[in-house]
C-alpha cells in the first residue's frame, strides 16, 4: 500500500515526509526528520523518554502514529532552548544535577515545560504526579522535582 | 601567593558544584546514545529468540529468511567459531568465552526464553521482522527449572552436561547445575555461637530484578572488505566490548575500533556483549553497516538481571551486644551459565562489622533464565538485606537501639575482613552516627508508621585505566578519558585537571575516548571510574608539571631542581632579582613547537588502593493496614565518599541507588509462569519506582579519606542500593511488628501476613 | 495496513460495513498501538474516528451530558463544569495511565478495548451512563454495562463503534466517585476497580446508588446487590458492612502477575466502602 504523504509543523518549521501507517511519530521523528532528541525507552507509553507536545498537548511520541498528525504542529525537545539561551528548566536541570546518563532528560524536559506552562506554581506532589509517567532510573526524582520547582519560582519571577 | 599570580582564581574545583561540560548537550537533545547513530546505507539487524525456556537445537533454515528480498544477511551458530573452556578475569569477575559465544549466540541448546537463535540484517525493520518468521528452527523441547533451590535438587532438569561442581571435595562424578561452592572462613564460629547468649536465625528469599536502564541496548557495527571494523554501541565498557568482539570474531584487536557513545543507564547491566557480535558478524557478511537496537521487551527476556536467591543468616551476640559468631548460607541464580554474584555477596555480607568468627558459604546455580549480569554492587544487596534484617531482630531481641548495636560491632581501620584483607580508614561509624544525629531519627511517627535502619558494604575496585591530557596552542587542555561517562564523570575529571594543572574549569575540555585513542581502560563499573580516572588524570598532569619545569629550566638555563610548578605557573624557585617572570601553561603553549613540542601527558595506571564505602540509610514508611499498600515517607542515605569531587553527583548516587532499593524491596520482581516464560517484560508490569513513589532523598555525604587515593577520593556508586533494601524491611517490622523475609514486599504479600495475624484494620 | 480519517459518521459506518479483514477503530491510541507493538493484532484497516465532530464534543443534553466517545481523559479535566458534576468519572478517566497516555486515551476506547480493569468504565457504569452506538443498521443506545460482555468481548455487532457516552441528569444530593487499587501510586493497571454513585434522599439517606466493580471478573460488573446494602441507609458502620459483603461476594477475580484472587477479593470490599464514603461526601455538599 502507498505511504501517506503527510505534511505538519514541528519545532516551527513547515516539514513533509512518507510514512507507513504502522510508523510511529516517534519513528517519524527519529529516523525521517532526524530528530533524535525524543528517545524510545519502550514504546508502549510506560516510560515518557518519547514526550513531545501535539498542538500543545503532552504525548508520548510512540502512541501516536506519523499519519495522524497531518497539519498538526508539534514540538519536541529540540526546540526548548531559543537561539542560545536554555529554558530555565533546562537550565535550572544542569544547576541541580537533575540528569546523571541524561536519556530520561529530554522527556523529562518537554513534560515540565508543559507543566508549567499550565501551572505556574505547582506544589512539590502536583510536580511529583505530573511527572509520574516519565521514568528515570539514575536520579531517584529528587534533584529533577528541585530543578522543576526552582525553574517554576524563576520564570514566576519574569 | 606572589601579585603577580592574580590572573584566575585559584581556589580548587574539586568540591565544588560545576556545570558538567556534556550538559548542554543532554538538556537539548543533541547528546548522541546509542540508537542516536546512523550510517549511509545501513542495514537493520534483528534477532531470533528462543521460545523455549530449554531446549535442544536440532535445527536451523535460513534458506526462506535468505531469499527474502530486501535481506543482506542471515547469521547463526556457525557463523561463529567455538571457543575453548578457560576462565579469564575481568576485573571483579572471571568469565569463560566458552559460554559467551553461546550466550551470544546459542549453540547445542537454547537455555532461556529469549536465547539468541539467529540473526538477520535486511534493508528495513519490517523486512527484517518478517525475515525471522520465515527462519525455521526444530526445537527438542526439555524439563526447565528457574527457581534455584529447585535447580540444586539431584533430579532437576540439567542445564550443562560437562558441569561439575567447583569447590567441593571429593570433585563429584555427576554433573549438577550448581557450578561452585565458595567458603570464607574466620575463626571458629562453633566456639563463637556456643559463646552466644542470644541466637537469631533466619532464612530469606529474594527474586531476580533488573538493572532497568531507561535506554535499550544498541549498536551500529560497520566492516570494511579488509577484515577491520567500527562499532559504536552503548556500553559501560567499551575496550571490554572490543576484547570480546575481537576474540569472538577472530580479529586483532587493533582492527577493531569502537566508540562508546553516551549511555542511557547500565548499572552493570551493560558491562557485557549481546548485539555488538551479532552486529559485526552480519555486517562483515553484508559488506554494510549494521544496526541493532533492543525492544524493551527484548532487555527484559534476553539481557540479565540480577540472581534471586535464597539465603540463610545465623547470627549469635552476648547480651550486651558483642556479635560472637556469624554465619550464613547463599544461594544464588546465575541464569544460563554460571557466574552469579555470589562471590561478592559472601564476601560482604559481614564485611560492615568486626567478628572473630564468621563462615559464610555460597552457591552459584544455573538455571533457565537469561544469564546474570551485574547489578550495582552485585551480591552485596542480597546477602547484606539477610543479614541487616537479622541485625535489626538482634537489636529487638537485645532491647539495644539498632544503630548503637552496629556501632559496636563496627569494622573499623584494623578490622580484618573474613574474606581476607584488614581495612584501612572506613566509614562505617561515621555513617552510623551521622544518622545517629539527624532530625529524622528522632522524628515522631504515628500509627502504621515504622523506621528502618540499616547499613551496607562494597569494597570498590581500581584497575586499568588511561587518560591523556593535552595542551593546545592556546594554552586549553583537551583530557580524554577511557571509562565511559555513566553520570557526571567528565565534570569530575575536568576538575581535578583544573585543580592540578591550576587553570579554569572551562578551559578543560573532557571527551571519552575511542579504544583506538587511548590504551585498554577497565569498564565503568566496581564504583571505579571517578577514582581511577582521576588518579590517571592526576598522573598525565603530573607528566605535563615535570615536562614544563625542565623547559623552564632550559629557557631560564637553569638546573630543573630550582623550578617548580604552582597554581598554574612555573616559578623560579630562588628568585631574589625577580628576573624569571612565572610562565603559565598558556605562556608554554604558545611556544610548544620551538621548546621541544606538542604538550601533554598520558596516564596509564592500574590503579591500586580502591578504598571500601559504608552507607548507613534510614527509612520511614506507612502500611494501609487493609490492603498492604506502602507509602516511603521519609529517607535519609549517609555515605562515606572519602573525598567528593562533586558533590551533586555524589548525593545523586546515593539518591539513585536508593531509589532503585526500594523499588526491589517492594514492587519490583521477574515473574514467570509455569511454562518457564516471563509474564512481565515491560515497563507496565516490571514495577519500578515513578516519581510520585519517593519523597525527597536526603543525603549526607561522610568523608573519611581514602588515604591511598591523592585527594581521598572512594568509588560511592555502588553502596547505596545495598542498604535499602533491609532498610525498609526493618521499617516494616517497625511499623507492622511483622519480620518479612521474603522480597518484594508486595501489597498482596503484605496484606496476607497482616490479615492472617488480625491486623488488616486501621 | 491502510489507514483512513473519516470527517462523517456515515463516512465510517461505511468504511467499517464494507472491510473484510481484522479492522480496528482508533481513537487516542494507547491500547490499540501498544498491541500492534506487540504484534497481538494486525490490523488490515484502521479507522480513525477523531475527525468526526459528534466524537469529540461535550455538550449539555436533556439536563444531562452527552460525551464524544473520542474526547481525551485530560480534555474532561479541563471542562469547567463536568468535573464539578460527575467528579467520579473525571477522576477515573485521568487515572489511565499517566499524563501523556491522558493527553490521548479517550473514555470510548478505554470501554472497547475491552479490559475488566478499565478504569473509566466503573466510574460510567455507576453513572448510569449510557453509550451510543452507529453502525450499518443505524443507531443505537446501549447502557455502558452492556457493552463489555468479557476480556476482548463486546456486545456490538460487526461494524458498529460508540460513537459517544450519555451521563443521566444529575438530582441535587448526588455525587460520585472512583477508587483502584495498585502497588504503585500511578502508571499501573487497576487490580481492583470500584466506582460508586449515590443519591440522597431526605433526612440525608440514601435514596439511589449504583455500585460498579473492575478489575474482579471477566467483564466490568454492575452489582446491584451491593447498590441494595446501601439504599436506605446514612452509610453507617453497619451499611458499610454490607457494602463490603456484597461487593466481596460478587466478585469472581482471577491470580495474575497483578494480583492474588485472595488479594483482589478482600481489597474488594475495603475500596468499596472507601468510595462509597467518598461520593457520599460529594452528595452531602452538593
Amino acid at each position: 500500500m502507498a505511504k501517506h504523504h503527510i505534511t505538519a509543523t514541528v519545532n516551527g518549521d513547515d516539514v513533509e515526509f512518507l510514512c507507513e501507517t504502522e510508523e510511529t511519530l516517534l519513528d517519524v521523528l527519529r529516523d525521517t526528520l532526524h530528530l533524535t532528541g525524543s528517545k524510545e525507552g519502550c514504546g508502549s507509553g510506560d516510560c515518557g523518554a518519547c514526550s513531545v507536545t501535539l498542538d500543545g498537548r503532552l504525548v508520548c511520541s510512540c502512541l501516536v502514529l506519523g499519519c495522524e498528525i497531518g497539519g498538526r504542529r508539534i514540538e519536541t525537545i529540540e526546540s526548548m532552548a531559543k537561539g542560545d539561551t536554555l529554558h530555565p528548566l533546562q537550565q535550572k536541570f544542569l544547576e541541580h544535577a537533575a540528569l546523571q546518563c541524561g536519556i530520561c532528560t529530554p522527556g523529562f524536559l518537554v513534560a515540565s515545560k508543559a507543566l508549567l506552562e499550565r501551572k505556574a506554581a505547582p506544589t512539590e506532589t502536583e510536580v511529583r504526579y505530573w511527572l509520574a509517567g516519565n521514568l528515570c532510573r539514575c536520579t531517584g526524582y529528587d534533584k529533577i522535582v528541585s530543578a522543576v520547582l526552582d525553574a517554576a519560582a524563576e520564570m514566576r519571577k519574569g | 601567593m606572589s601579585a603577580m599570580i592574580a590572573e584566575h582564581d585559584l581556589s580548587g574545583y574539586v568540591g565544588t558544584r560545576t556545570i558538567r561540560p556534556d550538559g548542554v548537550d543532554k538538556v537539548t537533545g543533541r547528546a548522541r546514545f546509542g540508537a542516536d547513530f546512523n550510517l549511509p546505507g545501513q542495514l537493520i539487524g534483528r534477532v531470533l529468540r528462543s521460545p523455549h525456556p530449554h531446549a535442544r537445537i536440532i535445527s536451523i533454515d535460513t534458506s526462506q529468511a535468505e531469499a527474502l528480498p530486501g535481506v543482506k544477511a542471515v547469521v547463526t551458530r556457525d557463523d561463529f567459531g567455538d571457543q575453548p573452556s578457560e576462565f579469564i578475569p575481568a576485573g571483579e569477575m572471571m568469565m569463560n568465552y566458552r559460554d559467551v559465544v553461546r550466550n551470544v549466540m546459542a549453540r547445542e541448546k537454547a537455555l532461556y526464553e529469549g536465547h539468541p537463535v539467529a540473526a538477520v540484517a535486511a534493508t528495513s525493520a519490517a523486512i527484517a521482522r518478517r525475515a525471522l518468521k520465515l527462519i525455521e528452527v526444530q526445537y527438542e523441547v526439555l524439563p526447565h527449572v528457574i527457581d534455584v533451590v529447585e535447580a540444586m535438587r539431584p533430579e532437576a532438569p540439567l542445564l550443562h552436561e560437562d558441569l561439575y561442581t567447583a569447590g567441593v571435595e571429593p570433585k563429584p562424578d555427576k554433573a549438577s547445575n550448581i557450578a561452585k561452592r565458595v567458603e570464607i572462613t574466620l575463626g571458629d564460629i562453633d566456639a563463637g555461637f556456643k559463646k552466644a547468649d542470644v541466637i537469631v536465625e533466619r532464612e530469606f528469599k529474594t527474586q531476580p530484578v533488573h538493572q532497568g536502564y531507561i535506554e535499550p541496548h544498541a549498536a551500529l557495527a560497520s566492516v570494511s572488505e579488509d577484515g577491520s571494523a567500527e562499532l559504536w554501541c552503548t556500553t559501560q565498557g567499551h575496550f571490554i566490548v572490543r576484547a570480546h568482539c575481537a576474540r569472538l570474531l577472530g580479529m586483532d584487536i587493533a582492527r577493531l575500533r569502537v566508540t562508546a557513545s553516551e549511555i542511557g543507564g547500565g548499572f552493570g547491566g551493560k558491562t557485557v556483549v549481546y548485539l555488538e557480535p551479532l552486529a559485526l558478524a552480519l555486517s562483515r557478511k553484508a559488506k554494510r553497516p549494521v544496526k541493532m537496537v533492543m525492544t524493551r521487551e527484548e532487555v527484559f527476556k534476553s539481557s540479565g538481571p540480577t540472581s534471586g536467591a535464597v539465603v540463610q543468616v545465623k547470627l549469635g551476640a552476648t547480651k550486651d551486644g558483642r556479635f560472637t559468631a556469624a554465619f550464613a548460607e547463599l544461594k544464588y541464580q546465575a541464569g544460563a551459565f554460571q557466574g552469579s554474584p555470589v562471590q561478592p555477596g559472601v564476601m560482604c555480607a559481614y564485611a560492615p562489622y568486626d567478628i572473630e568468627n564468621v563462615k559464610v558459604i555460597g552457591y552459584d546455580v544455573v538455571s533457565n533464565r537469561p544469564k546474570v549480569a551485574a547489578y550495582r554492587a552485585p551480591g552485596a544487596p542480597i546477602s547484606e538485606f539477610a543479614v541487616e534484617s537479622v541485625v535489626d531482630e538482634l537489636a529487638k531481641k537485645l532491647n539495644i537501639d539498632p544503630i548503637d548495636l552496629r556501632m559496636q560491632n563496627a569494622a573499623h581501620e584494623g578490622t580484618k575482613a573474613a574474606y581476607g584483607p584488614k581495612f584501612g580508614p572506613i566509614g562505617m561509624e561515621e555513617t552510623l552516627n551521622a544518622i545517629k544525629k539527624t532530625e529524622h531519627w528522632n522524628a515522631p511517627l504515628r500509627k502504621w508508621q515504622g523506621r528502618g535502619v540499616a547499613s551496607g558494604f562494597w569494597f570498590n575496585i581500581g584497575g586499568e585505566t588511561c587518560a591523556s591530557l593535552t595542551v593546545n596552542e592556546d594554552g586549553t587542555v583537551s583530557l580524554m578519558a577511557g571509562t565511559p561517562d555513566i553520570g557526571g564523570l567528565r565534570a569530575s575529571l575536568a576538575m581535578v585537571a583544573a585543580d592540578e594543572l591550576g587553570i579554569p574549569y572551562d578551559k578543560v575540555r573532557p571527551i571519552i575516548g575511542d579504544t583506538g585513542s587511548l590504551g585498554f581502560t577497565f569498564l565503568t563499573g566496581g564504583s571505579r571510574s571517578a577514582f581511577s580516572g582521576s588518579m590517571a588524570v592526576v598522573e598525565a598532569a603530573k607528566q605535563i608539571k615535570t615536562e614544563l619545569c625542565a623547559r623552564a629550566a632550559k629557557l631560564w638555563d637553569t638546573k630543573p631542581d630550582q623550578v617548580e610548578f604552582e597554581a598554574g605557573h612555573v616559578r623560579h624557585k630562588d628568585d631574589a632579582a625577580a628576573k624569571f617572570k612565572p610562565m603559565s601553561i598558556a605562556d608554554f603553549a604558545k611556544m610548544a613547537g620551538k621548546t621541544g613540542g606538542p604538550i601533554g601527558g598520558y596516564g596509564r595506571i592500574n590503579a591500586q588502593g580502591a578504598g571500601p564505602s559504608l552507607g548507613t540509610h534510614l527509612v520511614d514508611l506507612e502500611v494501609d493496614p487493609e490492603t498492604g499498600r506502602v507509602t516511603i515517607l521519609r529517607y535519609t542515605a549517609a555515605q562515606d565518599a572519602g573525598r567528593a569531587i562533586h558533590p551533586s553527583y555524589v548525593e545523586g548516587q546515593y539518591q539513585g541507588g536508593a531509589a532503585q532499593g526500594i523499588g526491589w524491596a517492594l514492587n519490583e520482581e521477574y515473574v514467570y509462569g509455569a511454562d518457564g516464560k516471563l509474564q512481565n517484560a515491560g515497563f507496565l508490569d516490571y514495577r519500578m519506582p515513578v516519581a510520585s513513589d519517593l519523597p525527597m532523598i536526603d543525603t549526607i555525604v561522610v568523608e573519611v579519606p581514602n588515604p591511598r587515593h591523592p585527594y581521598g577520593v572512594r568509588g560511592v556508586g555502588e553502596t547505596p542500593i545495598v542498604p535499602p533494601l533491609a532498610a525498609v524491611a526493618n521499617a516494616m517490622e517497625s511499623a507492622t511488628g511483622i519480620r518479612f523475609t521474603e522480597l518484594p514486599m508486595s501489597p498482596p504479600k503484605v496484606l496476607k501476613a497482616l490479615k492472617e495475624r488480625g491486623l488488616n484494620k486501621v | 495496513m491502510r489507514y483512513e480519517a473519516p470527517e462523517s459518521l456515515e463516512g465510517a459506518v461505511a468504511l467499517l460495513a464494507r472491510a473484510t479483514g481484522d479492522t480496528r477503530v482508533l481513537a487516542g491510541g494507547t491500547d490499540l498501538l501498544v498491541q500492534m507493538r506487540s504484534d497481538i493484532v494486525d490490523p488490515e484497516l484502521i479507522v480513525d474516528i477523531k475527525k468526526i465532530a459528534e466524537t469529540r464534543a461535550i455538550t449539555e443534553e436533556k439536563g444531562g451530558w452527552r460525551i464524544g466517545a473520542a474526547v481525551t481523559g485530560a480534555e474532561l479535566k479541563e471542562h469547567p463544569r463536568l468535573k464539578q458534576v460527575w467528579p467520579g468519572v473525571v477522576e477515573a478517566a485521568n487515572l489511565i495511565g499517566s499524563t501523556q497516555i491522558q493527553g490521548r486515551a479517550t473514555m470510548g476506547g478505554n470501554l472497547c478495548n475491552g479490559s475488566p480493569a478499565a478504569d473509566s468504565v466503573p466510574a460510567l457504569i455507576a453513572a448510569g451512563a449510557i453509550a451510543t452506538v452507529a453502525g450499518p443498521q443505524g443507531r443505537r443506545d446501549i447502557p455502558v454495562e452492556d457493552v463489555m460482555i468479557g476480556p476482548r468481548r463486546l456486545s456490538l455487532r460487526k461494524g458498529e463503534f460508540v460513537v459517544s457516552f450519555f451521563l443521566p441528569p444529575r438530582p441535587k444530593g448526588s455525587g460520585d466517585a472512583y477508587l483502584r487499587f495498585i502497588p504503585r501510586t500511578e502508571m499501573d493497571i487497576a487490580v481492583v476497580g470500584a466506582g460508586v454513585s449515590v443519591t440522597l434522599g431526605a433526612a440525608g439517606v440514601i435514596a439511589a446508588a449504583r455500585v460498579s466493580l473492575g478489575a474482579v471478573a471477566e467483564k466490568v460488573l454492575l452489582v446491584p446487590e451491593a447498590a441494595q446494602a446501601i439504599i436506605g441507609s446514612r452509610l453507617d458502620q453497619p451499611a458499610q458492612e454490607r457494602l463490603a459483603v456484597a461487593a466481596r461476594a460478587a466478585c469472581r477475580p482471577i491470580d495474575d502477575k497483578r494480583g492474588t484472587t485472595e488479594f483482589r477479593i478482600e481489597v474488594t470490599g475495603v475500596l468499596t466502602r472507601r468510595a462509597a464514603l467518598i461520593a457520599l461526601d460529594r452528595a452531602r455538599t452538593n
